[in-house]
């Protein structure tokens, strides 16, 4: 009765060769926001293919439409026998911590959240060790004492952006004020630049002259109503600085595609367990490039790369929102 | 409406609805460079190919078939509850805050108390919309509508406040304890030493599904109730003149419809693997449940055979998304295509067959009167 | 226009073997005619007869199967109804194609602009349109908006309309069904005038009287078929009715004179404001006994339906309604058509299409409507007992001769007059004490009529009370052994149906007493223009 039934007899033959195109190779889903989303998807992406690139070997991929789909793609990938498979987001733990038993042969790589499992490695960030240094950095930078944050979705992987940057700024100029805003409490505050730009300006009126955006898609209108204001703003996840050269202070960088690059390039065996990228193993970073060489002095270059080595040396702990869910230096 | 035989309205106007959801669909794989057969063949593959991915289709099906029916209560009461999405939201609420907190001590009651709960929850959903139908006349459509953006909004507030688990960023509830969680069809075929829908979330719920069908069918038509629904709906003024109460059945009609569409929850909360209620769980079967009712005429029979091919559609397009370079983008607009054909286009296929009946049919069941234009008054 | 074919061999129109089926059923079969231009030519027939399709084919809704039409001479093809205009032909709906918001003159010009521009086309029509109003006697006022006009002027400015897009041939669709006797004279003055101007005219209807007072010429469809043409001269109305069923009809209600009981029905000062706060009917108080057809004349529109639908339970009223002695609730708030059934009030409303039946359902499910709570109808408490309500549907349409005698048939496959013997036979096996009837044979075809006439007087002589309201005053005078009329929701009078005639109830339809002095069509106009925001 439908076109999708008619052709039954067709799939049993089909059924050993569908999908096998990229079976084996490795497998990447990412998480909602699609992979095109100029921030952290994206930059799994560009791990990915940079991978593909280098090795002329192809890989799979998978983006999810609802929350609902999570189980069935891990299922789908390890059914169809790629290996490793990789997701990106924290929202893949519990259904990951749920399928990856039944594929004990399979390894998993998960992005940004921990989860404890014989065939699991778990890539986590030190995203308040690397917002600590763009923190120090704005505090250099301000000339009006005022600094703010703009944040995605207000749920704790984004205030422990927010803390670690609010520590930084109180680490050089304790008497500094720290602006804290979130776009929102449901997913679509990852993606709302209107409402990105409103905070930002919101923000300037209240003396604001540098603006850290760590909010996905949002931030691109974060950054933008800084430049058009002419006040320095700070990226994250990506480098960021190309977008409006000379008006981005910096970027906090993540190296998501880093972690999927490593996980590609590892293959099958790639080392299960916990894997913390931080600022000593250049997980997390502050970007320094053309765009941006005229705004960072050598001054504060040396205080960052000061703290920086501290926080290698574990001289310097900066406080992780997430580990007790308060922070020292700034009220949400 | 008479004029052509029934055979051509249930199966004709569907199959050619499909055809040109089909046509159009092979246009634009072609349009992004994918070989329209290859596809189609994929997505038959993902849809039924193995007994794991059947089993997916029977999930979504479970889904639609919930769906379907409370869109089709509703209609026949001639109220198109469009906040089906809303309404599995909440029910998912109501099953979550049933089952996560009470230590039932077997799934059997778990399942009771989440049902009555997901019920509760959807209907008690549509109550407010239902009311101001029924006494305000504000329209049901609207209504429902901007309750789907509530339901969205409060689902999220629980799922990041109240209800999630400390130390945890998923916007979900925790894992329901493993006493709740439904037996799998995969369970029960073990249980007759049959290993089939491997680790496919399809589970028990479905009979719940089939067993809705089973009830709205009575209720419809063998019951005094569903003859006043049905009656209401054809005609308001009459239902006035019989002394059927328009209050009343609104809002009977709406909550039945709220309540069915609730009990989706049953299925995509307690039903799947791990078990927990997530963000966006009802991911468009609400809005798929009025396809779903058009094309199955509003009939029990017809929602399980659109739901099924719905449920097909659905599996099928993640598989061919996940198997090939197509973006997941034209998947959807594939998946849409097909909504739009059979639901919102059905007239535009409609019409011209009835034409055609007229003009060259000879069968039409049609009396005099019945095709004669004369004035009546 | 030019086409001003004097009285001679040309026949305005002339259709040749016009046939049109739809599906199995021929609406049309072989259909000639001939109209003389300057003519009056009626068009009569029953229900489903095949005189609209007929018409609709002639203004290019329709094309015929097979079949040429000429217009004055020439083979004429009618695809539309542009081209219908084009040809010359006017049509004038039985519902008004009107934008009830819209002025007179707007409403004229509307679909005919000469440019994109909206004023020279106003400032052309104005002056068109004082020319033909002048011409024809028609006296419309340009600048009067459709709804505060009177029906009468509506269908003026119909009329207008075709003239304005220079019509020689008007087709007119049962123009008298919404107008008084004094309104349906002034229009036939008017269609006198326009025949007189040297315009032709169709006049579909299927009242008899109509035919006899202005056509010169009438042609009868029975079927689908022209079963006869002739000049009106050689007929009568018996001869005609005779024509249109196909058999003798008898035109008068053959009953006894009344043998009053109790009273069952006392209305007292009884007041209904709709929910438009429109005063409905205003302190109207009247009587019913066991045993008499009390008849309410009237207009439609000025109150008759919200006093059916006060007594029927769904609407609501303030004043007192005693039934057998004991108050109706009238707080119409509970839908009350349960209880008012259960107190022995059955209901004939006035439209069966929208009231009386659902027409998607089937006939045997239209038997229970209403009555859906009745123990007969039940079983296990939980299901209804369907296969019980299509046995009493087949015996209930046996007894009534329904045809086709097929309870599983839809409602609306039923011709009018066999949909309404459903009702009837529903309400009327009931053995009500009180039975209201709204328009019992509105679309109904002769023979039906004649049916539901003999049912209705069977009850009364079986010593129920009954509420007969209809806006067919011979109706109302043959069936009735009293008769209130009805204007702008006040009973004007009383009257016994021997002691009074059709041109004093017209009267007091139109709002005059008999004591007022004699009157102009205008003034009664503007009477009911002014009384009935009536539709």
């Amino acid at each position: 009765m439908s076109f999708t039934t008619k052709f039954l007899g067709a799939t049993a033959a089909l059924a050993l060769t569908a999908g096998a195109a990229w079976a084996d190779g490795p497998a990447i889903i990412y998480d909602l926001g699609g992979k095109f989303d100029k921030s952290f998807n994206e930059s799994a992406y560009n791990g990915a293919q940079r991978w593909a690139e280098e090795t002329g070997e192809e890989f799979a991929e998978f983006e999810i439409t609802s929350d609902a789909q999570r189980e069935q793609a891990i299922r789908r990938f390890a059914e169809a026998g790629n290996n490793p498979i990789v997701m990106a987001g924290f929202s893949w733990g519990t259904p990951l911590e749920a399928a990856a038993a039944d594929y004990p042969d399979t390894n998993f790589v998960i992005i940004d959240a921990a989860v404890d499992a014989p065939n699991i490695r778990s890539v986590v960030f030190n995203e308040h060790e690397g917002s600590y240094l763009v923190g120090m950095l704005a505090a250099a930078a301000s000339e009006t004492d005022t600094v703010s944050f703009v944040g995605g979705m207000d749920i704790p992987l984004i205030r422990k952006f927010g803390c670690g940057y609010a520590q930084g700024v109180k680490a050089v100029n304790p008497d500094a004020t720290v602006i804290s805003n979130m776009t929102g409490t449901t997913p679509s505050a990852w993606n709302d630049p209107v409402k990105g730009s409103e905070l930002t300006l919101s923000q300037i009126s209240q003396g604001s002259d540098v603006v850290f955006a760590a909010a996905g898609g949002t931030g691109i209108g974060v950054l933008q109503t800084a430049a058009d204001e002419g006040i320095l703003s700070i990226g994250v996840d990506s480098n960021q600085n190309y977008l409006h050269s000379g008006q981005v202070l910096t970027s906090m960088v993540k190296r998501v595609d880093n972690a999927v690059y490593d996980a590609f390039a590892a293959g099958e065996n790639v080392e299960v367990g916990l894997n913390v990228m931080g600022v000593e193993n250049e997980g997390v970073a502050y970007s320094l490039d053309e765009h941006n060489e005229e705004l960072i002095t050598d001054e504060m270059k040396a205080m960052v790369e000061e703290a920086s080595a501290q926080m290698a040396s574990g001289e310097l702990e900066v406080h992780d929102y997430m580990s007790d869910e308060t922070c020292p230096a700034i009220d949400f | 409406m008479d004029a052509m035989p029934k055979w051509a309205d249930v199966v004709l106007v569907p199959v050619v609805s499909l055809l040109l959801a089909a046509i159009i669909s092979i246009i634009v794989f072609v349009a992004v460079g994918q070989d329209p057969w290859e596809a189609l063949k994929l997505m038959s593959y993902g849809a039924v190919g193995t007994s794991d991915n059947l089993g997916y289709t029977l999930f979504y099906m479970t889904n639609f078939i919930f769906t379907g029916l409370a869109v089709a209560v509703a209609f026949h009461a001639a109220l198109f509850n469009i906040g089906g999405e809303g309404q599995v939201l909440l029910g998912g609420l109501g099953a979550t805050l049933a089952v996560l907190f009470v230590p039932w001590p077997h799934w059997t009651l778990a399942l009771l108390a989440g049902s009555v709960a997901a019920a509760l929850f959807g209907a008690l959903w549509v109550a407010i919309p239902a009311y101001l139908q029924a006494r305000r006349g504000s329209h049901i459509v609207i209504t429902t509508i901007m309750f789907n953006f509530m339901a969205s909004g409060l689902l999220i507030f629980m799922l990041a406040g109240p209800l999630k688990p400390v130390g945890e960023m998923q916007i979900a509830t925790a894992v329901f304890p493993e006493t709740v969680h439904l037996p799998s069809l995969h369970d029960i075929a073990q249980l007759f030493g049959l290993d089939t829908f491997g680790r496919s979330p399809v589970n028990i719920s479905i009979f719940l599904a089939l067993g809705a069908c089973v009830g709205v069918w009575a209720l419809i038509w063998h019951t005094r109730l569903g003859y006043q629904i049905r009656a209401f709906g054809q005609s308001e003024s009459a239902a006035r003149y019989a002394g059927i109460s328009a209050v009343n059945i609104t809002m009977i009609a709406l909550l039945i419809s709220g309540a069915l569409a609730g009990m989706m929850a049953v299925n995509n909360t307690m039903g799947i693997n791990n078990p927990q209620l997530v963000d966006n769980a009802a991911g468009g079967a609400g809005f798929i449940g009025i396809a779903v009712a058009l094309m199955g005429r509003n009939h029990p029979v017809g929602i399980v055979i659109a739901a099924l091919l719905f449920g097909a559609l659905f599996q099928g397009g993640a598989e061919l998304s996940a198997a090939t370079q197509i973006p997941v983008q034209i998947v959807v607009v594939i998946q849409a295509l097909v909504i739009m054909f059979t639901g919102a286009l059905d007239e535009m296929v409609r019409s011209p067959i009835q034409k055609m009946f007229l003009r060259y049919g000879n069968k039409g069941v049609g009396a005099p009167a019945a095709v004669l234009p004369e004035g009546e008054e | 226009m030019s086409a001003q074919t004097q009285g001679g061999q040309t026949p305005a129109i002339e259709l040749k073997g016009i046939s049109k089926a739809f599906g199995p059923v021929q609406a049309n079969k072989d259909i000639s005619i001939r109209v003389m231009p300057g003519t009056i030519h009626g068009i009569i027939g029953e229900n489903g007869a095949g005189k609209s399709t007929l018409m609709s084919i002639l203004y290019g809704f329709y094309k015929a199967d097979s079949g040429e039409i000429y217009i004055n001479g020439k083979l004429t093809e009618i695809p539309d109804s542009d081209a219908a205009i084009a040809a010359g032909i006017g049509m004038v709906f039985q519902h008004f194609k009107l934008v009830k918001n819209f002025t007179v003159l707007e409403n004229v010009v509307l679909g005919a602009e000469d440019g994109p521009m909206l004023r020279p086309s106003l400032r052309r029509g104005r002056q068109q349109l004082k020319e033909l109003s002048e011409e024809y006697g028609l006296n419309v006022d340009p600048d009067a908006v459709i709804e505060d006009i009177g029906v009468g002027m509506q269908q003026r400015v119909e009329i207008l309309k075709a003239l304005y897009r220079q019509a020689d041939i008007l087709i007119l669709d049962e123009p008298t069904g919404v107008l008084t006797p004094a309104e349906a004279d002034q229009l036939f003055r008017i269609l006198n005038r326009l025949k007189e101007e040297g315009k032709t005219i169709i006049l579909i209807t299927h009242k008899l009287r109509e035919i006899m007072d202005i056509t010169d010429t009438v042609s009868v469809m029975r079927r689908g078929e022209m079963t006869s043409t002739v000049k009106t001269t050689d007929t009568n109305p018996a001869d005609l009715a005779e024509r249109m069923v196909g058999r003798k009809v008898l035109l008068r209600v053959d009953k006894k004179p009344a043998t009053p009981g109790e009273v069952v029905l006392d209305v007292r000062n009884l007041d209904v404001v709709d929910e438009k706060d429109v005063h409905r009917v205003k302190g109207v108080s009247f009587q019913v006994r066991a045993g008499e057809i009390l008849g309410i004349a009237g207009v439609s529109g000025n109150g008759q339906s919200e006093l059916l639908e006060v007594l029927g339970g769904y609407e609501e009223a303030t004043g007192e309604i005693l039934l057998n002695g004991q108050p109706l609730d009238l707080s119409g708030a509970k839908s009350d058509g349960q209880s008012r059934r259960a107190r022995g009030i059955a209901h004939v409303p006035e439209d069966r299409q929208h009231e009386g039946l659902i027409m998607n359902f089937s006939a045997w499910e239209n038997t229970a409507f209403g009555y859906h709570h009745d123990e007969k109808y039940q079983k296990n408490g939980l299901l209804m007992d369907n296969s019980a309500i299509l046995k009493d549907a087949q015996e209930k349409m046996d007894r009534f001769d329904v045809r086709p005698p097929n309870p599983l048939l839809a409602a609306k496959n039923f011709s009018g007059g066999n949909q309404q013997k459903i009702v009837v036979a529903r309400e009327i096996e009931r053995d009500p004490d009180l039975l209201l009837v709204g328009q019992p044979t509105r679309g109904v075809d002769i023979g039906a009529i004649e049916f539901i006439h003999q049912q209705i007087v069977a009850l009364r002589d079986a010593g129920k009370a009954i509420l007969l309201v209809s806006v067919e005053l011979e109706e109302i005078m043959g069936l009735s052994d009293r008769i209130a009329v009805m204007f702008d929701g006040k009973i004007m009078g009383e009257r016994l149906p021997s002691e009074t005639d059709e041109k004093e109830l017209g009267l007091l339809m139109a709002g005059m007493t008999d004591t007022d002095a004699p009157h102009s069509i205008e003034e009664i106009e503007q009477n009911l223009a002014h009384a009935g925001e009536a539709e």
